[in-house]
């Protein structure tokens, strides 16, 4: 007995020895997505510096961006981002919670599921593949009928002047509404249907319409979900680089006419960071890269602590 | 009741709008994906397959490098990626506290939220500016910056399935706990990890951005990794934009390869998930 318990034991003993390796190689792979997210902040944050120290907070205020004079500023790009992703939002919202309610709430279930993957699936067509569409399909539609009848009859609003180019700050919104749209109503048909069943029947009960069950059961408890979807949506749109740059007509300028050509942050660092001219351009192009990299680590924390907060309360609420 | 009409009415309208949003979201896409259907089915040959971009001028020409490049670079960036997020996602599931757990999902959703131009840029600085040149290793490691927070999160969705017993089953038959790790627990999951696995590289399958100071793209057949490389969707990009209409013709073909091959992973990824409910 006492012979045969010896290997046992020796066994045990590799196997916990196992466990250490094992244990260590997970530690060690995990930690390495932590160390990855900090080297890319420590990384853009030192490549900026020299345009940083050079620039200060100039580089956020000004328009200049001329690489041979070597004066860099970044405005007319934050403009261009800001105003296309805002105007694609504002845009894609009401669209996609109303596609989405209408997935959840108002179709039969198999419509529903049919409609979900069908948007699901288009979420996956890369952004390459919706820019060539943009600029070959959308603008020269833009071009030829939308931009000269906004000129015509909407002309006198300072939106709508200038000459219809195709390429514009409106095919930007436009495709970027249309590339957010299946993001945002994947996200927030998961959020609706987290809704308890009861809340709706309590509503129902109490003689709602349908509408008014939206309104009351289903909006109100889905909406700080709804608000974390449509922030997601916002970082995808900020940082969305490929299609944008495809349509937007490439032109450092602030305007207030959405007809006009305009820039991105993304669009910029595409176009000029594999030929830059000096250092001091490579660095200002990294520090637009290091703008955009703060604005969506902040607008990605807020859209997952909604979020969380969302899945949180709905396991507390299946567990009670 | 009084106003019960009016309630009604607005229940029909908000249920028209609903309705009306639907269609506005669908038509859009569904032009796109008819257009791009009907564009590559115009324009695919043969050659696309098994030619290389001709030089500016002479009609015809394929991507085959392209479509090698990016199998290869997708190949790398797994390579990299997929130890990096099943372990990461092994160690939430079967070790992590739920402090340090909550730390690393965190940023692995951060992560996944970084815009992929910025990945692109720091493999940039982390491999293109020592090694003194644009390389294919430059833009797997991009890819697999974008593909490990995909697998470690539904990975780590998947490990969660597994039952405690089934651990605990074998953890009592005395198989110590790297065994049970990885053929029990992980080994369970297969098919829900494969899911996971199959988006991802759907996701990277067409990136772009993250591939432009990386890969950077070329006319040739690449023979080594330390050299710039042909990829699908940079040919696709520097086409469209070319003013030469027998470019688009390619660049709709190359769209049309590129959908199909994302369909196709989405879909199996689908069967995956599926087949696994019903057993």
């Amino acid at each position: 007995m006492a012979e045969s318990e010896q290997p046992q034991k020796w066994k045990i003993e590799k196997g916990m020895n196992g466990d250490f390796i094992f244990k260590g190689v997970t530690v060690i792979f995990a930690f390495t997505i932590l160390a990855i997210l900090l080297l890319m902040v420590y990384e853009m944050v030192r490549e900026s510096l020299p345009s940083i120290r050079k620039f200060g907070w100039g580089f956020i205020t000004g328009r200049d961006w001329d690489a041979v004079q070597g004066s860099f500023a970044s405005l007319p790009y934050i403009w261009g981002s800001v105003v296309s992703s805002i105007l694609a939002l504002l845009l894609a919202t009401p669209l996609s919670v109303g596609t989405a309610l209408f997935i959840t709430e108002l179709a039969p279930k198999k419509v529903g599921g049919v409609i979900a993957s069908l948007v699901e699936l288009l979420a996956a067509i890369p952004s390459v593949i919706y820019g060539l569409w943009g600029v070959l399909v959308m603008a020269p539609w833009l071009q030829s009928t939308v931009q000269p009848f906004l000129i015509e009859h909407l002309g006198f609003l300072p939106l709508f002047q200038g000459a219809p180019y195709g390429v514009s700050m409106l095919a930007a919104v436009f495709i970027l509404m249309i590339m957010v749209v299946p993001i945002i109503t994947s996200i927030a048909k998961e959020v609706l249907l987290a809704v308890p069943q009861s809340q709706k029947e309590a509503a129902i009960a109490l003689g709602a319409t349908r509408w008014e069950m939206i309104r009351m059961a289903v909006l109100p408890y889905g909406k700080s979900g709804i608000l974390g979807a449509v922030i997601l949506g916002l970082g995808r749109a900020i940082g969305e680089t490929m299609a944008v740059t495809m349509v937007i007509g490439n032109t450092p300028q602030i305007s207030l006419s959405l007809l006009s050509p305009a820039y991105t942050m993304p669009s910029v660092i595409a176009n000029e960071f594999a030929e830059t001219t000096s250092k001091l351009h490579a660095s200002a192009l990294m520090e637009i890269g290091l703008i955009l990299l703060a604005v969506t680590l902040i607008i990605n924390t807020l859209a997952r602590l909604l979020l969380w907060g969302v899945t949180r309360k709905q396991k507390g609420g299946s567990a009670a | 009741m009084k106003g019960i009409r009016l309630r009604k009415a607005k229940n029909l309208m908000m249920t028209i709008l609903m309705g009306a949003a639907t269609i506005t979201v669908l038509v859009p896409l569904a032009l796109i994906f008819i257009h791009i259907v009907r564009m590559g089915l115009s324009s695919i040959t043969l050659d696309f397959f098994t030619q290389i971009p001709k030089p500016t001028g002479e009609t015809g020409g394929g991507m085959a490098n392209g479509i090698a490049g990016s199998a290869l670079m997708i190949g790398l960036a797994s390579a990299i990626g997929l130890p990096i997020g099943v372990f990461g996602a092994l160690y939430l599931t079967e070790y992590g506290g739920s402090r340090i757990s909550n730390l690393i999902r965190f940023s692995a959703d951060i992560l996944s939220g970084v815009p992929s131009i910025i990945t692109g840029m720091v493999a940039y600085t982390l491999l293109v500016v020592p090694m003194k040149g644009f390389s294919a290793l430059a833009g797997a490691v991009a890819l697999a910056f974008i593909m490990i927070p995909i697998v470690l999160r539904t990975t780590e969705e998947q490990l969660k399935m597994v039952p405690g017993t089934l651990r605990e089953a074998s953890l009592a038959l005395g198989v110590p706990m790297w065994r049970t790790s990885l053929k029990v627990t992980l080994r369970s999951a297969t098919k829900g990890v494969m899911t996971g696995v199959l988006l991802a590289i759907a996701r990277i399958a067409g990136e772009t951005a993250p591939l432009l100071f990386t890969a950077l793209g070329n006319q040739f057949w690449s023979k080594r990794l330390t050299e710039p490389m042909a990829a699908l969707p940079l040919q696709i990009f520097n086409f469209a934009i070319a003013p030469y209409e027998d470019w688009h013709k390619l660049a709709w073909a190359g769209a049309l390869v590129l959908v199909v091959i994302m369909f196709t992973l989405s879909l199996s990824a689908r069967y995956f998930g599926r087949s696994r409910q019903g057993s």
